[in-house]
């Protein structure tokens, strides 16, 4: 299952042959490293690179949605000794589109990073991979391998003043290390902590200097921006809202996978092009960027087009686009309490609301759940999370909270029956049905 | 500066500062956990979480920057309720029971609660538990208390040198722990005591022994180091109960050692000397005052009609007050002798005579942070003075250039420089190499002397980090200062400074080293010093506070001496079976906590300190023994009504530093001994070994740098000895040890050896080592 359906691919040309098409030779065939030598050979200077990106309006791929080249203008220009840092390090539950990327298409980040090195004056690079993906790693060393064979890393790149390596590295599976300054600590070998911010990363981040990090889809996106042009790439979008972008799309739908389409395509479509709700199913509910984001319910949602800014505005984020679609099968207090658990779990224990309050959400969900609940749990559920929100170092708190609040506020009735009747308001069996594990057979087809 | 405004209130603030610091400037408390000045910043707790005008969220104070025009509200709604949401989180997995808490009273986390906490916790879940580790003698912890501040980990990190301590595991399940199956052993390691908010790590000595509201609390000084930091001893019931450092940025800041923190038990030791004892038909008996003072008068009154006033011998402790040495030296010097001195462990006087003034640090200790060359030679930094090697810790890292000469490569937890190790018969040889080539690099002439000298790559390098500096030093540490050529090594010094333009200095030995000079307690140009009294044994012996056969650079000797002596009067705090074999009279006089006096610490501060509890038993202040003692003997002069006057007299008055400080020999000779081969011996005089208060507190003595007895020396020399690492062999020099041999990963100076941690009877420089 390598690509299922796409609109406009890009950041997809190359995983149509699956696990066979990801070798320089194939990656250089569809055109790939011509940015990079054009770049090179026409000696454009950092400011135009950079302008370009900014053109393409192109913003972080990794949740935050920060514009790339507005980021990368950050970088000092008079500091000898820089890095570019690729955040690999995708731990969001219901994201798993940079795992693809690296897995069918490697040679794109790499020769993305080695432009963005170009344009913000790296020497040196890391790649900070997911640990739960190790053979993903393998392969990327491989590309790596493959790259400096063929000129592309290494001193005096094809030939050029320009000098750059890239290293990977990869994690032990930490969700904290996906937070930038986490990750800088975890490649310098410590425990992965955010940093406190600022400085930032630009004027103060790995080892100490400045560094840029972008996600790896991010950096995927560079060569075909400027292949196409920063204008061209913005117009595949929507105003603010450059490019194509990929969704991981799970859940409740008959084709789970990862879809690219141009920023703002309508929900719908997405939807429509995951193969429709598994087993004709209604709508219950969507996470739209990842299990950190709010809860939208099914009928928001589908007013909604995937976007940074109408997502937004239904109150939500598009994050790193994982999209997570649950029919009416499921009951949300057991959602919630498997995310309450996966934060709970993965907080890094630095910041005091964030290492104490992640498990006092946990627990009363988890109470609540198992026919423990009490009446005044959803108030404190509401006072614990404001109480988290916006008072730690990182945005792990808030990631934490997110859920527990959207949840209550759209399913809140959900909540209370829950309480009030010590079970679900959603019959187990039906929620047995709608999990899929006890059919024999999945139905529709995977490409 | 930058004009910011906090709680309404405008003030200038230096650029860079934090919110909490313009806060404490303006003298605005700010609750906090994580934050210590001393410390960098965490910004975990979130305690310290203020509202800062056209900020979104509250920010913490302890971590944001000012910037100008800001307006900061430290109380406002929106503050508070972020403090109260941060205290409720602490509190909902630390224990609320106070009352059983060591740390009840005195606990930040306890004191805040009150102002931010609940008096009812919302949290009906079960509370975590986390498993206590043993973090050695000194450190108790109960973890399950921990707010996960991380003071203590950033402590050993970025004070101690060493991060002995870090928080494993994450989340929830975050805790404190040392490396597995390791303890905390750095020699500041108390320190984490006092910086923990909570009742987490607590003191293994003290607690559950007394609450703090029941302790009295006196001001007083370290009796150990020469550093004299300040205490605040505190006591019930007329016993020290616990020491803690009272905050002086001039000294030892907010720090204590190990040592100076732990030693009180030594005050309470089963040891103590409490009643006169004099010894009669080679009996002990325990006597009245009058007839103990009677019986040493007449002891020191024959000798002295009968061999004349010179066949008597004053050894002092260093850790003795200025008052007890001044009497000490005044009482000799009225029977005729001036064979009187305190530096007990060197072995080179020749600089007597030939000194322009007291030798000292040569600067003030504050004034170290300022350095940005330093050259310590022969020192056990870290051991012999843990909080000045602290201070260039620091230092260093601010980018001053460390660099050492010394004959053992202790790892001092130091970024160096340079690193040379030499044996100790080099060390001369060595510094003179730095000096001839400083002097080549500044293009100086150099003393004839030297002419022949050719400096090595070793020496070449820290004379070009020397010259590139603008404020240099060359600290002489106790090694030095006890080196067989001490002499030299302080000409050498000298020579060095003079060509650099900077200063040189000793790091004092101990706490009166050099109060001993202010109160002339070292030998008149007739007299003999610390050695030749024992090498010319004397008829009898005057022994104030020290414990010769463990005090002296020859034990053996000191113990012979004071043997064949016919009268010895010792003056102690404690009794040992040592003295009581060789002693005539025993007086039991009052350790720095039952006395007042003073002490002047290495850079020449005189510090007084008053009595926090009454003296042990029949113990009396040893100033005003040697009072009634004077009287008894008829020397004139002793008037005195207290320990002030006695000070006064001594120092001239009462002056904040000590006059007639200088470094400077004149005529010291610059002579360089030929090499020589062999097996030499370096031997330190171990941290809790080095003073007869610490030899008696258990728990220090059960502490890893009070571990047996060993030998270390690199693979080269055991491979040429024949010895295997690990296992015991006999150490001959003059005398006999077996001790367990440890291989040295260092390169150690391929013909020098170290004998470590223990006093070992063995007398001679050179050694010879065999299987045992």
């Amino acid at each position: 299952m390598a690509l299922i359906d796409t609109i406009n691919p890009l950041l997809t040309t190359g995983w149509s042959r699956g696990d066979a098409g990801w070798r320089l030779k194939d990656y250089e065939a569809r055109g790939g490293y011509v940015q990079l030598k054009r770049v090179l050979a026409s000696k454009m200077t950092q400011d135009e690179l950079i302008a370009e990106v900014k053109k393409s309006a192109l913003r972080g791929r990794g949740g935050a949605g920060f514009p790339t080249g507005l980021k990368w203008s950050f970088m000092p220009k008079a500091a000898t000794e820089k890095y570019v840092v690729c955040n690999s390090d995708e731990g969001e539950p219901g994201t798993f589109k940079d795992r693809d990327l690296l897995r069918f298409d490697p040679h794109s980040t790499i020769e993305g990073m080695i432009i963005a090195a170009y344009a913000v004056g790296a020497k040196l690079g890391y790649n900070y991979i997911h640990g739960e993906i190790f053979e993903i790693y393998q392969r990327f060393e491989e590309a790596l391998g493959e790259a400096r064979a063929a000129g592309y890393l290494g001193d005096r790149i094809l030939g050029s003043e320009f000098s750059f390596d890239l290293f990977a590295h990869h994690g032990w599976g930490a969700y904290i290390c996906g937070e930038e300054t986490g990750l800088l600590e975890s490649i310098e070998g410590k425990k992965g902590q955010p940093r406190y911010k600022p400085p930032f990363p630009a004027n103060f981040g790995l080892y100490g200097k400045p560094t840029t990090i972008n996600n790896t889809e991010t950096f995927a996106a560079i060569p075909f921006i400027l292949g196409m042009g920063g204008e061209a790439y913005l117009n595949l979008g929507k105003a603010n809202n450059g490019g194509t972008k990929l969704f991981s799309v799970s859940g409740h739908v008959n084709r789970p996978g990862n879809y690219e389409v141009p920023m703002g395509t309508p929900f719908a479509k997405l939807l429509e092009m995951a193969g429709g709700m598994r087993g004709g199913r209604k709508l219950k509910a969507v996470i739209p960027g990842g299990s950190s984001a709010p809860v939208l319910p099914g009928d928001v949602m589908m007013e909604c087009s995937m976007d940074y800014d109408s997502i937004a505005k239904a109150g939500s984020m598009l994050g790193s686009g994982a999209v997570i679609v649950m029919d009416e099968t499921v009951c949300m207090v057991k959602a919630l309490e498997r995310l309450s658990y996966f934060y709970f779990e993965e907080s890094c224990g630095q910041c005091t609301p964030c290492r104490e309050g992640s498990g006092w959400l946990y627990r009363v969900v988890h109470r609540i759940e198992h026919g423990q609940g009490r009446t005044e749990d959803l108030d404190l559920l509401d006072r614990v999370t404001d109480n988290m929100m916006g008072k730690t170092i990182c945005a792990l708190a808030d990631a934490a909270a997110f859920p527990v609040r959207s949840f209550i506020k759209h399913f809140r009735s959900e909540f209370e029956y829950h309480i009030e009747n010590k079970k679900c308001l959603v019959n187990p069996d039906v929620q047995r049905a709608g999990s899929g594990f006890f059919r024999a057979s999945s139905t529709a087809g995977a490409a | 500066m930058i004009e910011i405004e906090i709680d309404g209130k405008a003030l200038q603030v230096a650029e860079g500062s934090t919110i909490i610091e313009a806060a404490h400037q303006l003298g605005t408390y700010i609750p906090h956990f994580c934050y210590h000045k001393k410390l960098s910043i965490a910004a975990n707790c979130r305690m310290c979480l203020v509202q800062v005008e056209k900020a979104p969220k509250p920010m913490p104070a302890c971590a944001t920057p000012v910037t100008n025009g800001m307006k900061v509200f430290t109380h406002s709604e929106q503050a508070v309720k972020a403090q109260k949401a941060v205290m409720e989180f602490l509190l909902i997995n630390h224990p609320l029971d106070c009352p059983i808490c060591d740390q009840g009273g005195e606990c930040q986390l306890q004191d805040l609660a009150v102002g931010y906490g609940e008096s009812a916790s919302k949290y009906q879940e079960e509370k975590r538990v986390v498993p206590d580790k043993d973090l050695g003698p000194l450190v108790s912890t109960d973890l399950t208390r921990c707010i996960n501040c991380t003071r203590c980990v950033r402590f050993t990190a970025e004070i101690a040198g060493f991060m002995e301590l870090g928080q494993s595991f994450r989340g929830e399940r975050a805790e404190i722990m040392p490396f597995i199956g390791k303890t905390v052993d750095t020699e500041l390691s108390g320190n984490i005591i006092d910086l923990c908010p909570v009742g987490a790590l607590t003191s293994k000595p003290f607690r559950f022994s007394a609450r703090t509201w029941e302790l009295s609390r006196r001001k007083s000084v370290s009796p150990h180091d020469g550093l004299g930091s300040n205490l605040i001893v505190q006591t019930k019931h007329d016993r020290v109960m616990r020491v803690l450092p009272l905050e002086n940025e001039d000294l030892n800041e907010c720090w204590l050692t190990d040592k100076e923190r732990f030693s009180y038990q030594g005050l309470n030791s089963a040891e103590r000397l409490t009643k006169p004892m004099v010894k009669q038909g080679g009996v002990w008996q325990e006597v009245g005052w009058n007839v103990a003072l009677d019986y040493a008068a007449h002891a020191l009154r024959d000798v002295a009609k009968t061999h004349g006033g010179a066949a008597i011998g004053g050894l002092l402790s260093p850790h003795a007050t200025l008052e007890e040495m001044y009497l000490v030296q005044k009482l000799l010097r009225g029977l005729g002798s001036e064979n009187i001195d305190f530096r007990l462990r060197h072995s080179d006087f020749s600089a007597d005579g030939k000194r322009r003034g007291t030798p000292w640090l040569g600067m003030k200790i504050a004034d170290i942070g300022g350095l940005d060359r330093v050259l310590v030679v022969g020192s056990f930094l870290r051991k012999d003075h843990p909080l000045i090697a602290q201070r260039l810790r620091q230092s260093a890292k601010r980018g001053a250039q460390i660099s050492i000469l010394h004959s053992a490569d202790d790892d001092l937890l130091i970024k160096l420089t340079v690193r040379a190790i030499a044996a100790p018969s080099q060390l001369p040889a060595r510094l003179a190499e730095v000096v001839k080539a400083v002097a080549e690099l500044k293009g100086r002439p150099v003393d004839p002397a030297l002419a022949t000298v050719g400096a090595g790559d070793t020496a070449k390098q820290i004379a070009a980090s020397l010259v590139s500096g603008s404020k240099t030093a060359i600290l002489l540490g106790n090694f030095a200062q006890q080196h067989p050529q001490a002499a030299t090594l302080t000409a050498l010094a000298q020579e060095l400074s003079g060509l650099l333009g900077g200063s040189f200095g000793f790091l004092g030995e101990a706490a009166n080293s050099v109060g001993g000079h202010a109160a002339r307690a070292v030998p008149g140009t007739t007299g003999l010093n610390a050695a030749a009294m024992l090498k010319e044994a004397r008829q009898a012996y005057v022994v104030l506070g020290a414990e010769p056969e463990l005090d002296c650079a020859d034990g053996a000797l000191a113990l012979a001496a004071l043997t064949q002596a016919a009268a010895v009067v010792v003056l102690s705090p404690f009794k040992s079976q040592a003295m009581l074999d060789y002693a005539a009279v025993l007086l039991p006089v009052s350790p720095f906590s039952e006395t007042s006096g003073s002490f002047v610490n290495t850079e020449g501060r005189v510090q007084g300190f008053h009595a926090a509890v009454k003296p042990l038993g029949e113990t009396r202040p040893a100033w005003k023994v040697l009072r009634v003692l004077a009287n008894l003997l008829e020397v004139a002069g002793f008037q005195f009504n207290s320990s002030e006057d006695v000070r006064a007299e001594a120092l001239g008055g009462q002056p904040e530093f000590v006059s007639g400080l200088d470094n400077g020999i004149d005529g010291g000779a610059l002579t360089l001994a030929a090499s020589a081969n062999g097996l030499e011996r370096v031997a330190d005089v171990p941290i809790h070994f080095a003073d007869a208060l610490v030899r008696r507190a258990p728990a220090l003595q059960q502490a890893s740098d009070s571990a047996a007895p060993a030998a270390r020396m690199n693979a080269a020399t055991l491979a040429k000895l024949g010895l295997v690492a690990g296992e015991r062999a006999r150490v001959d020099a003059g005398g006999t040890a077996k001790v367990t041999l440890r291989r040295s990963l260092m390169p150690v100076c391929p013909m020098a050896w170290c004998v470590s941690r223990q006093p070992m009877p063995i007398r001679s420089r050179w050694v010879r080592c065999s299987p045992f």
